[in-house]
C-alpha cells in the first residue's frame, strides 16, 4: 500500500522533472545557435528575419509585474489585516466570499474586463503623452486584480495564525487596537506575508491570456508605461500556433527563461524563510 | 499605606453568566497584593478588568464602579490605552513578541512616544536591570527574545511591562509555566518591585502567596470570601470555605 503512495507522491516529481528535460532539450539548442548574448539580451525580435532577441520580452515581464506588485500588494495586505483584525462579521461574510469569487474567475473573463473598463480609462489617462490604451500600465492593471485573491488568500490566515497573545501584550503595554496590529502583529506574520508576495509575483510573471488582450503586444523596448509591451508569456502564446524550425525553438527557449525566472523567484523565497527562521 | 485600586459593588457578567458578584475590594499602594481560588472563580477575571482587558470580550458587561487614585476607570471617555499604560500586565504564559530583546523593551515607551535612540537605549538597560536579567541578555540585545529560556522570557516581559513605566502591574500566574528556580527569581523580583509599583498577582500556588504577598483575597464561585492580610488569612480564617481551601481540601 505504502508503494501506492510513493508512487502517486513520485508523479509530482516526475512531471517535474520531464518539464525541466523538455523545455531544456528543446531550448538550449535554440539559444546556442542564436547566441546565448544575443538571445536573452538582443533587442530586436524579427522571426521573418530569423532575428530572435527577447530582451524586449524580459522587460516587459518585469516591467508588468512589478508594477502589478506595487499596485497589488498594499491593497492585498490592508484588505488581509482588516479581514482578520478589523471587520465586522457581517461585513466579513460579504467580502470574503467577494474574494473568493475574484479567485474563480477565468483570465479570459478578466481580459475582456481589460478591453472593456481599463482599456478606455487608461487610454483616456495617457492622452497627454501620446499614449495608448492596450499599454502596460493597463496590463499591470489588471494583474493588480488578478493577483489581490492569491495574496489575500495566503496572508489572511498568515495573520490570523499569529497568537494572540501577541495582539494582547501590546494592548496591555498602552498601545492602540492599530498600533498593535501593525506593530506586533504583523511582523510576526511576516514569513506568511513574504510568501503571499511570491505567490502573487509568480501568478503575475506566468499570467498570459488577460495580458495577452490588454498589453498590446509589440515586441519591442517599451518607452512608458502607457506604451504597449509584450510579456515573455505572450510572446509563447502569440507565434506558437504557426512557428516552425529555429523560431518555434525560440519559443521554447523563451519557456526556459520564464521557467528560470520562477525558479529564482522560488529560491529568493526559501533563502528569506530561512532567513526569518533563524 | 494608600489605597490604589477600590473595587465597589462591582458586579460582571459573560453574556448569561454571571461572572463576578457584587464585588468589594481595597488594593493598598506599594503591596503585593494576591488573588487565590480555585480555577474559573473570577480571580483572573477580576485582575483583567483592572486594565480593561476584559474589553475584548464580545458581551462582557461590567457594572459598579472600579477606581484607580479614585477615578473610575470605566467612566465613559476614560483613555483606555493610558490606562493600560499606567497599569501593566504580565500573562500567564510568557509572550515576548518575536523580535529582538531590545525591541521588546523599546516597545511600550515608542509607543507612547519615545524616538530618541539615547533615552531608549536608557529606558531599555534600566528596566532590563530592574527585572534582573540585564547581565543574562546585555550581550544578545539585538538577538530574538524566542532565544531566551522560558523563564528568562518571563522576566523579559515584566521588564517590557515596567519600561512603559507603570503604576501597577498585573500578574496573571506569571510562574505557572516556569520551573521552581525560574519561579523563586520571579518571586524575589516581585518582591523587590513592590517598593516601586503595586503589584497585584493571580495565583494558584498557595505557598507562593504565602511567600510573596501582603495582602490575599479568596475567591470563590465569583465572590469574595475573604480578605485581608495575607498573614492573617493563612493563620486564623474566619470562613470555614476559606480554610478549606487553604488547608487543600478542595481546588
Amino acid at each position: 500500500m505504502e508503494i501506492a503512495f510513493l508512487l502517486a507522491a513520485l508523479v509530482s516529481v516526475a512531471c517535474v522533472t520531464l518539464i525541466c528535460v523538455f523545455l531544456l532539450a528543446n531550448g538550449v539548442p535554440a539559444m546556442r545557435e542564436i547566441g546565448f548574448f544575443d538571445f536573452l539580451l538582443g533587442r530586436t525580435w524579427k522571426p521573418g528575419a530569423d532575428i530572435y532577441g527577447i530582451f524586449p520580452m524580459i522587460v516587459g515581464s518585469i516591467y508588468v509585474t512589478g508594477l502589478a506588485l506595487l499596485m497589488g500588494v498594499p491593497i492585498a495586505l490592508l484588505t488581509a489585516v482588516y479581514l482578520a483584525y478589523f471587520c465586522p462579521k457581517r461585513i466579513y461574510r460579504m467580502i470574503k466570499p467577494a474574494i473568493e469569487l475574484l479567485a474563480g474567475i477565468p483570465s479570459v473573463v478578466y481580459g475582456f474586463f481589460g478591453i472593456v473598463v481599463l482599456v478606455p480609462l487608461v487610454r483616456a489617462l495617457g492622452e497627454p503623452f501620446d499614449g495608448r490604451g492596450n499599454s502596460i500600465l493597463t496590463a499591470s492593471m489588471l494583474l493588480a486584480i488578478m493577483i489581490l485573491p492569491t495574496i489575500i488568500g495566503v496572508v489572511e490566515p498568515a495573520i490570523r495564525a499569529v497568537p494572540r497573545s501577541y495582539y494582547e501584550g501590546s494592548l496591555a503595554l498602552g498601545a492602540t487596537h492599530e498600533r498593535s496590529v501593525f506593530a506586533a502583529v504583523m511582523p510576526a506574520a511576516r514569513s506568511g506575508v513574504q510568501a503571499g508576495i511570491v505567490l502573487g509575483l509568480g501568478r503575475a510573471m506566468g499570467e498570459t491570456m488577460a495580458v495577452i488582450m490588454v498589453a498590446g503586444n509589440q515586441a519591442r523596448m517599451p518607452k512608458g508605461i502607457f506604451q504597449g509591451i509584450r510579456t515573455l508569456t505572450g510572446n509563447i502564446v502569440m507565434e506558437m500556433g504557426y512557428a516552425t524550425g529555429l523560431h518555434r525553438e525560440a519559443l521554447i527557449a523563451t519557456g526556459v527563461v520564464l521557467f528560470v525566472f520562477i525558479l529564482l523567484i522560488n529560491l529568493a523565497f526559501s533563502a528569506l524563510k530561512r532567513r526569518d527562521a533563524r | 499605606m494608600t489605597t490604589k485600586f477600590s473595587v465597589q459593588h462591582m458586579d460582571l457578567h459573560y453574556g448569561a453568566f454571571h461572572a463576578l458578584k457584587d464585588v468589594n475590594l481595597n488594593i493598598r499602594a506599594h503591596e503585593i497584593t494576591a488573588f487565590i481560588g480555585p480555577s474559573g472563580c473570577g480571580k483572573s477575571t477580576l485582575l483583567r478588568s483592572l486594565n480593561r482587558m476584559n474589553d475584548l470580550v464580545e458581551d462582557c458587561r461590567i457594572t459598579g464602579d472600579i477606581r484607580l487614585d479614585g477615578e473610575d476607570i470605566y467612566a465613559p471617555g476614560t483613555d483606555v490605552n493610558m490606562l493600560r499604560k499606567r497599569v501593566g500586565m504580565v500573562f500567564q504564559k510568557p509572550n515576548p513578541f518575536p523580535m529582538s530583546v531590545y525591541d521588546n523593551v523599546a516597545y511600550g515607551p515608542r509607543t507612547h512616544g519615545v524616538k530618541k535612540r539615547a533615552a531608549l537605549d536608557a529606558i531599555v538597560e534600566k528596566s532590563l536591570r530592574d527585572a534582573a536579567i540585564w547581565d543574562e541578555v546585555k550581550d544578545r540585545l539585538h538577538r530574538s527574545a524566542l532565544g531566551l529560556s522560558g523563564g528568562q522570557q518571563q522576566r523579559l516581559c515584566i521588564a517590557r511591562a515596567l519600561a512603559a513605566q507603570p503604576e501597577v502591574i498585573l500578574m496573571d500566574e506569571p510562574t505557572s509555566a516556569l520551573d521552581p528556580i525560574s519561579t523563586g527569581r520571579i518571586e524575589d523580583l516581585a518582591m523587590e518591585l513592590k517598593r516601586d509599583y503595586t503589584i497585584v498577582m493571580v495565583t494558584h500556588n498557595m505557598q507562593q502567596a504565602t511567600r510573596v504577598s501582603d495582602s490575599t483575597v479568596f475567591f470563590l464561585l465569583g465572590e469574595i470570601i475573604e480578605s485581608g492580610k495575607t498573614e492573617a488569612i493563612f493563620s486564623r480564617p474566619q470562613d470555614k470555605r476559606t480554610e478549606a481551601y487553604i488547608t487543600g481540601r478542595f481546588g
